[in-house]
């Protein structure tokens, strides 16, 4: 008999406000940190802010944030990738003094594990999944916008992570190299990796994600199954307010 | 493929380096005085460069108040020889304790950002002096002389400071080689270039950042502590004045900014335009911040920054370089 031992990532009434600016609404979420789920949602909704409370870059105004039943709202966000949370930056954020494999390898010994021959190998593993082993010798600063939202993703992969946050990783990409991307995620799925993934480009979204959320004004406006949500009228609603992005665009 | 840590050009420099650094032990049995006290000068030059770039050029951690570092370090030693201890174990002794002093200073200081950490260690040179000036063993600005050196025949003092001079600078080079090649010098290149980023991925930004500071700040106490010894006498102005930190941006600015053959490339530089220029009077201080302010324009990477990216060299490489990267290996997905 296969024991997976259950895993569970809880926030319950997550409230966050800069200054007098009220950003996340009371938000309640769970999931399996296996699982896969998809967020959606206009513009400023504050999906990004979510995942920065979750991951641990922001500390929630008033609520809690539990893994496996432990408390870990006062976690910095590099103890919890430690732990397993790792997200990656709607704008990247490289270290753009140093090469790509060095911007990987740095994960990679920090969270994944301390050996250094390990790390290389952890290193370029993922940096290869990313499909940036020609770049790995290029300092940062010299690549480009796509391949900087690729640096995102392997950087993140080698804190060799359980669950993975993904903020519009896929924004920008031609049909072909959003597929990829696609195939790639599908990958870190059969290992077992959980991913929370907010895009804007639904039905990429939907080759990965089982369960849709969309939120809008600082809530969940709706969650579950992809379909039922697509149709829900809030969720119309909401994006008939903000025109900015259309749904499946 | 494979991860590689040095290239041709470093194993050369290696062996240079050897060369250099047994040449340099056994010259004091032919040189003049004059190369002697002038290459001590160079070593506390390098020394002092070479610990500004660690805190600024590794870890963007840019502060205009090093100068208490070097005051305190000399001021210390002067407060350890009056006890009646030998000056060559109160320079190192007071490095020592001015790297323990900097821990507390660096909780605090390192909660300031970017401008106000600059600003802030400024500030605190400026209370370190005062404070200084407290001390009635000083007499204010009159100073004192390390007259525990006169125990010594003006030619042994000569060597001893020399030799002194060499060593700490070997091996705190040799130190901050080890360190940037570590997990801590990866990790503090991160946080230079994102904190945010790299707290995410498992990085603890304060924790490095501490170590690297108490790092700069115990070295640049035993270029002050070595300066003492050179110069034999102690005015607090002379020593916390903001002009060595000057020097300090002018070395690491014009030799490369966060790289390791930078800093020392720049404290030759600076110390031959001193050697040929300083009688020049104000012209000099003209000259440096001229030629200071056309490589901030031109060569952005400083000198060494220039020629690395022209020629693809470097001497003492800290980072990683993945090889066989074939077109079978970028292939075979
Ligand atoms: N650090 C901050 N200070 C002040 N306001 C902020 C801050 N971060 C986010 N906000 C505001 O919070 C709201 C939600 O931002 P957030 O980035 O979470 O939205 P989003 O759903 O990710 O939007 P997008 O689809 O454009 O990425 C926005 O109105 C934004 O201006
Ligand atoms: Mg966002």
């Amino acid at each position: 008999m296969i024991m997976t031992p259950y895993s569970q990532l809880q926030a319950t009434g997550i409230h966050k406000s800069f200054g007098r600016v009220q950003v996340l609404n009371g938000i309640d979420f769970n999931m399996d940190t296996d699982d896969a789920i998809g967020i959606v949602g206009p513009n400023g909704a504050g999906k990004s802010t979510l995942l920065s409370v979750l991951s641990g870059a922001q500390a929630p105004t008033s609520g809690q944030i539990a893994l496996n039943d432990k408390d870990i709202t006062q976690l910095p966000a590099r103890e919890r990738a430690k732990q397993g949370l790792v997200r990656t930056h709607q704008i990247p954020k490289p270290f753009s003094g140093i090469s790509v494999f060095e911007n990987v390898f740095v994960a990679a010994i920090h969270s994944a594990t301390s050996n250094r021959e390990a790390a290389y190998d952890i290193a370029l593993e993922s940096i290869k999944l990313c499909g940036m082993l020609h770049l790995a010798n290029r300092e940062a600063d010299s690549i480009g916008l796509l391949d900087r939202k690729r640096l995102e993703l392997a950087r993140a992969l080698a804190t060799q992570p359980k669950l993975l946050f993904l903020d519009e990783i896929g924004g920008g990409l031609t049909d072909a190299e959003a597929l990829q991307l696609v195939d790639t995620i599908l990958t870190l799925r059969e290992r077992g990796i959980g991913i929370v993934w907010i895009e804007h480009i639904v039905h990429i979204l939907l080759r990965v994600a089982k369960t849709l959320i969309c939120m809008d004004s600082g809530q969940i406006i709706a969650q579950g199954n992809p379909n039922d949500v697509m149709s829900n009228q809030q969720v119309m609603q909401a994006y008939m307010g903000g025109t900015d992005h259309a749904l499946g665009a | 493929m494979n991860i590689k840590r040095s290239n041709a050009y470093s194993q050369v420099t290696l062996s240079i380096i050897i060369a250099l650094f047994i040449a340099l032990i056994i010259l004091p049995s032919f040189a003049s005085n004059d190369v002697m006290e002038r290459l001590t000068v160079l070593f506390i030059y390098i020394i002092m460069a070479a610990m500004w770039n660690t805190l600024a050029g590794f870890g963007g951690l840019v502060s205009i108040g090093q100068q208490l570092f070097l005051g305190l370090g000399a001021y210390t030693t002067i407060r350890i020889t009056d006890m009646g201890i030998s000056p060559f174990i109160a320079i190192v002794l007071a490095a020592c304790l001015v790297g323990l002093l900097s821990w507390p200073i660096s909780t605090f200081m390192l909660r300031l950002k970017a401008g106000e950490f600059a600003i802030g260690m400024w500030v605190l040179a400026s209370i370190g002096h005062l404070l200084v000036n407290l001390d009635p063993l000083i007499q204010g600005e009159t100073g004192i002389s390390l007259i525990a050196l006169n125990q010594y025949s003006i030619e042994s003092r000569r060597l001893f400071i020399y030799l002194a001079a060499l060593l700490s600078m070997s091996a705190l080079l040799l130190g901050l080689f080890y360190v940037l090649r570590s997990r801590a010098g990866i990790a503090m290149q991160a946080i230079r270039d994102n904190e945010e980023a790299a707290d995410s991925i498992g990085v603890d930004p304060e924790r490095v950042k501490k170590w690297f500071f108490i790092f700069a700040a115990f070295g640049t106490a035993l270029a002050g502590a070595l300066w003492l010894a050179q110069a034999s006498s102690f005015q607090p102005k002379t020593y916390f004045s903001v002009q060595w930190t000057a020097y300090m941006i002018f070395m690491v600015l014009v030799g490369g900014l966060g790289r390791f053959e930078g800093a020392i490339l720049g404290a030759l530089l600076f110390f031959a335009v001193e050697t040929w220029f300083a009688t020049a009077g104000v012209w000099y201080l003209v000259g440096l911040g001229a030629v200071a302010m056309l490589c901030s324009l031109f060569l952005p990477k400083g000198i060494w920054g220039a020629i690395e990216s022209k020629l693809g060299i470097t001497l003492v490489p800290v980072g990683y370089q993945v090889t066989g990267l074939t077109t079978d290996t970028l292939k075979n997905k």
